[in-house]
């Protein structure tokens, strides 16, 4: 049967174009790939080359033919042993299934079955089930560690129980860690599995997805997360984003972990906090703790997790010793905030080293009689939004407090998920404590006026307290 | 696999003495059986025409976004394939649809994530630029200019870290080698001894800018000096030359001696993408290349010249029509991916 030629969009918004030139006349022999006409759009004139083999039988658009919209049958070819008798059946090739769709309302994960303004078309996003955190036999004995050690110790328990799990990142072995997080490990599993990388973020981040595509887990190490800018490539459209676009084929399971937001006295360029960078990801899980034993379970739960997990330290709180239970493996979901001090009167949502702001400033307010209940989110993305609701409908009343800056920051989405979640609950708006709109300064007075401090804190508490 | 004893490759530092970023004369390839002739033939037909029922349904609108055709540079897929074995792995950029066609992967699986369906390698979800295959070792196609090349020495390292003796391909093209990451894996891939063959595709064009007009080095084999790893030239648009340089590489790669670079001289005949006005180049330039150089041409003739049969070669034409046909049937009939489809794939 001949076959019809269409008239081809070049481009997915081309609706029609004008035929401006045919370069072959009705009769001659074409070959696939030859040059047959000419289009012209309002951006640029194309050629049309012929996907099949043949003769030109009829030419059914002339050149010079203005606005011929897209699919519209030009020409016919004849294939071998056809003749111009046979033009009268030509067959076009099935026309495009039409482009415009429905755009169907859907909404993010966030809900979670809670009522929504408008009825969504599209399936709702299943819901993120956190985990409670493992239960700590009566008994169980504690260790004081810093957390740079119970990190140490989450990787090498980690590293022992699975082969496939190594580090990688600079300075980690022989001089064990810039911030000493590695020390030993190098010794106890050897130069293939603890990896001493160039100066090279975008690189070795590269080289670690990679890897972790074809199965094995790596942790890599930034030396500070401010470095990882030259790699979020890497982490973002490689590492967040192949299981999806793969469909589910193949994923990614990898740790990126290092000291994240302000250290001391080292200015802009060392010293800000990506929280709010990377919960943005669908595809990331996104983890910041705060305690020594957070720091201990939670890693080891994000170097089992499937999904690339970035882990967020805070230079400030490695020398921090806490306690953490002594098990053989403590694991703590990732996922699920956990209520780090009762109150009714207001709560305190916090993460990371902005909870040390959170507790003092929890403590001052209880000498005058304010009940702060303190939250520590230790996750951020899937954020534990069940727990922060409950909160906020006993208490009424909420303080986010953060190292990061306010605009589009962690506390905005967490203060908009109170308002979708709990608006009927709320006495008073939301307030948000957080790091000043400025680059970090050197200055050790400025620097300090930067950062969040307890009396904002305290000073918020009582504002939406109206007290 | 021995090495070819006859000179095919240049050695990167070996001048050419021909224009800059121009093919230029190579040594005869080692001829290849009748057989290794036919299966090549096959092969590269089935990207061409698999390439061409892309562009058409493109210009159907069946098929959306970006769409990037390997039409030209077939060769070097599919001589490259015939040097590896299974086990060793795939990586690319966008231009991906003939990589994925070589190592194995279903014309229909492929063409209906083209049209964006449930059928789809992707599920309909990740489109031209984004598919993978487990199975076949295929990891991507990959959008991001230079990222596979960094992902590809993570594959090499799996490989010497499990002590294995695969080899990962990481392949891309004259503009992404001169993104940045490219040479923090090429010192790493030195340093670390990563069995992995950087295979610059120089099909002399980065989207519209000439090679001459963005690269200071335009012999791409010699990219690799400053961390010393060995680099050659290779004819791609011969599939001979491109085996004959591969098995070479390969065995460097597998005896443990590290990276490997091979520069391909192609050409690509249709635009960067469906939507390229073409007005960097000439129409003569790209028949010129069509007439003197065609990999799939070329094959023909030797093997009419050896006797084989307009009537053998017709069955081949025919069987790949009926693959590529079949995929655009089912590419269009397919259904699109569920709703539900929406949410899923994002963690697991």
């Amino acid at each position: 049967m001949p076959i019809q030629v269409l008239m081809p969009a070049l481009s997915p918004t081309m609706e029609k174009g004008n035929l401006a030139k045919w370069l072959k006349k009705e009769g001659e022999t074409i070959k696939s790939g030859d040059v047959i006409a000419e289009i012209e759009t309002d951006k640029a004139t194309m050629e049309v080359e012929a996907t099949d083999e043949g003769t030109l039988g009829k030419i059914l658009i002339p050149e010079g033919t203005n606005d011929v919209a897209v699919n519209t049958p030009i020409a016919t070819i004849l294939a071998d042993g056809e003749s111009a008798a046979d033009l009268g059946k030509a067959a076009a090739p099935a026309p495009a299934p039409s482009v415009a769709k429905e755009v169907e309302e859907s909404r993010s994960p966030v809900g979670e079955g809670k009522p929504m303004i408008s009825a969504p078309k599209a399936t709702a996003a299943p819901a993120a089930v956190a985990e409670p955190d493992p239960e700590v036999p009566e008994g169980t004995e504690m260790i004081s560690q810093t957390i740079r050690e119970a990190l140490r110790d989450a990787m090498a328990e980690e590293m022992r129980r699975d082969p496939d799990v190594f580090i990688m990142g600079e300075e980690v072995a022989e001089y064990q860690g810039a911030y000493k997080v590695t020390q030993g490990l190098l010794q106890e599993f050897g130069a293939k599995r603890v990896i001493d990388t160039p100066i090279t973020e975008h690189g070795f981040a590269g080289v670690g997805v990679g890897a972790a595509m074809s199965g094995l887990k790596p942790i890599v190490e930034f030396m500070t997360f401010n470095f990882a800018m030259q790699a979020i490539d890497q982490i973002i459209n490689s590492a967040a984003k192949t299981l999806y676009m793969s469909g589910g084929q193949m994923g990614c399971s990898i740790v990126f972990r290092g000291p994240n937001g302000a250290a001391s006295r080292v200015a802009a360029q060392h010293s800000q906090d990506y929280s709010a960078w990377y919960s943005q990801i669908p595809g990331l899980k996104v983890v910041a703790p705060f305690s020594a034993a957070d720091y201990k379970g939670l890693l080891k739960a994000a170097i089992r997790d499937p999904n690339p997990v970035i882990f967020l330290e805070n230079e400030m709180l490695y020398g921090h010793t806490g306690e953490v239970p002594k098990l053989d493996d403590y694991v703590i979901p990732i996922g699920k905030a956990r209520i780090v001090r009762s109150g009714s009167h207001v709560t305190l949502i916090s993460w990371s080293n902005g909870m040390s702001y959170a507790l003092k400033a929890a403590d001052e307010l209880a000498k005058e009689g304010i009940e702060a209940e303190v939250i520590d989110l230790r996750t951020l993305r899937p954020m534990d939004t069940d727990t922060i609701i409950a909160s906020v409908k006993k208490t009424g009343r909420a303080v986010t407090v953060e190292e990061g800056w306010q605009q589009s920051g962690v506390g905005a989405e967490i203060a908009a998920r109170i308002m979708e979640h709990a608006f009927d609950y709320l006495d008073a708006p939301v307030a948000r404590v957080s790091g000043k709109d400025v680059p970090m300064p050197y200055a050790a007075n400025l620097e300090k006026l930067a950062l969040p401090n307890v009396a904002e804190v305290v000073a918020a508490a009582k504002a939406v307290s109206y007290r | 696999m021995a090495v070819p004893k006859k000179t095919v490759t240049k050695e990167a530092g070996q001048e050419n003495g021909k224009e800059k970023g121009q093919q230029k004369g190579f040594g005869a390839p080692p001829e290849f059986t009748k057989a290794q002739e036919l299966a090549a033939l096959r092969d590269m037909l089935l990207i061409r025409r698999f390439e061409e029922k892309a562009g058409q349904l493109y210009g159907m609108g069946a098929i959306g976004g970006f769409c990037h055709l390997y039409i030209g540079q077939e060769a070097i897929v599919v001589g490259m394939q015939m040097a590896l074995k299974k086990g060793d792995q795939v990586i690319t950029g966008y231009r991906d649809h003939g990589h994925m066609l070589a190592c194995g992967m279903e014309a229909k699986g492929v063409m209906a994530e083209l049209t964006g369906r449930q059928g789809g390698y992707s599920k309909g979800k990740g489109g031209s630029m984004h598919m993978f295959s487990k199975e076949q070792n295929f990891y991507g196609g990959h959008g991001i200019v230079g990222a596979q090349v960094s992902l590809g020495t993570g594959l090499a390292f799996a490989n010497r870290y499990r002590g294995n003796d695969f080899v990962s391909l990481a392949y891309f093209g004259d503009g992404a080698s001169n993104q940045g990451q490219v040479y923090e894996s090429f010192n790493m891939a030195e340093l670390w001894k990563l069995p992995v063959i950087y295979i610059i595709e120089n099909n002399r064009y980065a989207m519209g800018t000439s090679v001459t007009r963005s690269s200071a080095q335009t012999d791409f084999s010699k990219r690799g000096i400053s961390f010393n790893i060995p680099g050659e030239q290779v004819d791609g648009m011969d599939v001979r030359a491109v085996k004959a340089a591969g098995d070479k590489a390969v065995a460097h790669c597998r005896a443990g001696k590290g990276p490997f670079i091979l520069e391909m001289q192609t050409y690509r005949y249709r635009g960067h993408s469906m939507s390229d006005p073409a007005k960097y180049r000439t129409r003569e330039e790209v028949e010129k290349v069509r007439h003197d150089q065609d990999p799939i041409e070329q094959v023909r003739n030797r093997l009419l010249a050896a006797k084989v049969t307009e009537q053998e070669l017709k069955a081949i034409d025919a069987e790949v029509r009926e693959i590529v046909n079949e995929s655009a049937d089912f590419a269009q009939r397919d259904p699109e991916p569920d709703a539900s489809e929406l949410w899923t794939d994002v963690y697991r």
